[in-house]
């Protein structure tokens, strides 16, 4: 009993988090510090590069068309129309990467709700919301985005809720299996003896405990964000010309394959970074969050 | 004296589906017709093995689980039938305390955060300080200092926690206290620790206890009276010195008799119990125990026996009342140890 001494309390500094032995163990993860490193540096080149830049992403030089990378000012080349392609990259990369984080933060947030109501109540609120996303599920995505894609007026704002409707499934799953596993703990029911309301319980005793799951969930659905929009700029039902998107430029080169491969190296190489960098970025997370691999 | 809390032919089903429909095929009765009274200020011991309802009972009792049929009236006034919202004002009067003290403190708060939390809904007038101070408080009383209020629980033993579990039950201030099993996972010498404290704690705040356990030491060291439980009916009922010295039914003479005796050598006349116990599925007709007594006749196999008074404040649902039990502890003083020869 007298293990703890009368010691004055110690308040848990804010800065714990960054000292914990999951974040230590994070750190020690070395591909998800490399793909933290490239989204960070990808970030910030697409917000703070097109200051650097001498052109815009719609300046037109008819005479520069087709040079290819390191020509000139042109650092990675001109497209058909004699545009500056790093502009137009970085503009377009903007675009995705606030797709990508918007639609995240978007089906995080709907899948958060659903998987916390379905799973705190369990019974037939559980059965009819689980459902839902079983429905939901069965769709494939794809094509489901297509054919909204195709009705509704394609803007960033727009695509950016067609991915976020179609991508909160896994989340709402997670989140409800977790929930399960708090909502039977006795704190739960001590707090529910207490008398107190049922928000409160998923709110403030539920929802911290299922965080970890929820973050690497969110950081995959980053990913699979930034996919779905090249996905459908690519095929044309989304980010519409003259605004650039890591899609939509990629279907442009698509006829100038042989004669300008760069056109279409230069947005795939971006695509995969991101991707592969919050892919490991998740992993990371999910070997120092679980629960079990910790102590 | 009075009676505080009470279950009137208490029922507990839970029903078990099966097939494509879901259609109720059977009910595990889990809490069958208890009829119980707490009396203001005591502490009632609940006993029983594993899987006899008594815990049930217990979160019947607290309204955390609405029982199938039956009442409990606290102070007269039935819960059963309450709402959400009228059971509010009867959350402050009875609290429980939780057998497992590492999944009944929340890992992500503080210990203020998990002791101030039922001041919040019952007490909303207090402001942020008063709650504080209420948590240092409490905290103290339950024997942990005033400075540890910051700390999370992963930074507690065991015994630090269900402390802390005694605490925020207490800081409501209740009337009555329902700890299920408070003990059973901590180790002997905390055991006793936080068994002086619950005596302590009834003492100086007049608290009513219905203490769960399976352990009949903790109740012969606690309880005032001794509730024996099986297959969710109440087979006796007595203080507890009695229920030591003179049981009046053939399964508390069999658990008392299958508790180890401390002294070395020293061995009791051991009642064997026969098999396992039924499955509260399909409990056997007529007497629950009459499937394992060595004392059953054939008209166990139609008896229904109720609780009987067999003494004063003694009560014992067996239908025999020829036969002559071995006590756990006998009146006589306790012969000499006898020398073993191997």
């Amino acid at each position: 009993m007298s293990a703890i001494s009368d010691a004055p309390a110690r308040r848990p500094s804010p800065l714990r988090v960054f000292t914990g032995p999951r974040m230590r163990k994070f750190m020690r993860h070395r591909l998800a510090m490399l793909g933290l490193i490239m989204i960070v540096g990808l970030t910030l080149t697409c917000f703070f590069g097109p200051y650097l830049l001498p052109y815009d992403e719609l300046y037109i030089d008819l005479r520069a068309r087709f040079s290819p990378p390191l020509t000139e000012n042109h650092i990675l080349g001109t497209d058909p129309l004699g545009r500056d392609i790093a502009a137009r990259l970085f503009s377009a990369g903007q675009i995705s990467l606030t797709v990508g984080f918007t639609a995240m933060v978007l089906s995080t947030l709907i899948g958060t709700v659903i998987g916390l109501v379905a799973g705190y109540f369990g019974g037939w609120t559980r059965t009819g919301l689980m459902r839902i996303v079983d429905a939901f599920l069965s769709f494939p995505s794809i094509f489901l985005m297509l054919t909204l894609a195709a009705f509704l007026q394609p803007s960033p704002t727009m695509i950016t809720l067609i991915i976020a409707v179609t991508s909160w499934m896994e989340v709402a799953r997670i989140v409800e299996a977790e929930v399960r596993g708090q909502a039977s703990r006795d704190f739960t029911a001590a707090a529910r003896m207490i008398g107190a309301p049922h928000w409160w319980i998923m709110l403030r005793e539920i929802l911290p405990n299922v965080t970890g799951p929820i973050i690497v969930a969110a950081t995959l659905t980053v990913a699979r964000a930034i996919l779905l929009e090249a996905y459908i700029s690519f095929l044309g039902y989304g980010i519409q010309p003259p605004l650039p998107s890591w899609g939509n430029m990629l279907n442009n080169a698509q006829q100038y394959l042989e004669s300008a491969p760069w056109l279409a190296i230069v947005p795939g190489v971006a695509i995969t970074m991101a991707v592969t960098s919050f892919n490991f970025i998740g992993d990371g997370l999910r070997d120092a969050l679980d629960a079990r691999s910790v102590k | 004296m009075s009676t505080l809390i009470e279950a009137v032919d208490l029922k507990q089903h839970y029903p078990v589906r099966q097939g494509l429909l879901g259609r109720q095929t059977a009910a595990v009765k889990a809490v069958d017709g208890v009829n119980l009274r707490i009396h203001r200020g005591e502490v009632l011991g609940l006993v029983g093995e594993s899987g006899s309802g008594k815990s049930t009972l217990g979160r019947n009792l607290m309204m955390m689980e609405r029982p199938t049929s039956g009442a409990v009236l606290y102070e007269g006034s039935d819960l059963a039938g309450r709402s959400h919202k009228a059971l509010h004002p009867y959350r402050r009067k009875m609290q429980m305390v939780f057998q497992d003290p590492f999944s009944s403190l929340n890992p992500r708060m503080t210990v203020e955060d998990s002791l101030t939390m039922p001041l919040r809904f019952h007490q909303p007038e207090l402001s942020a300080a008063q709650r504080r101070d209420a948590a240092a408080e409490t905290l103290e009383r339950v024997g942990l200092p005033r400075s540890m209020i910051t700390r999370y629980p992963h930074e507690f033993s065991g015994g630090q926690r269900q402390r802390i579990g005694i605490a925020r039950g207490l800081i409501v201030r209740p009337e009555f206290m329902v700890a299920d099993e408070p003990v059973s996972a901590l180790d002997v010498s905390v055991q006793a620790q936080v068994l002086n404290l619950f005596s302590e704690i009834r003492e100086s705040l007049g608290l009513t206890l219905l203490f769960v356990t399976h352990d009949l030491a903790v109740v012969g060291h606690i309880a005032d009276r001794v509730a024996v439980m099986y297959l969710g009916q109440i087979m006796e009922i007595a203080p507890t010195r009695a229920l030591f010295t003179a049981p009046k039914h053939p399964y508390t003479e069999t658990l008392l008799s299958a508790a180890p005796q401390p002294t070395v050598g020293a061995r009791g006349a051991r009642i064997p119990m026969k098999g396992e116990p039924p499955s509260p599925l399909s409990p056997p007709s007529g007497c629950v125990f009459r499937t394992r007594c060595s004392h059953a006749t054939p008209e166990c196999d139609a008896a229904h026996p109720e609780l009987r008074s067999r003494a004063p404040g003694h009560l014992s649902a067996c239908i025999r009342d020829d036969i002559s039990l071995v006590p756990a502890v006998s009146d006589r003083p306790t012969s000499p140890r006898r020398k073993q020869s191997a």
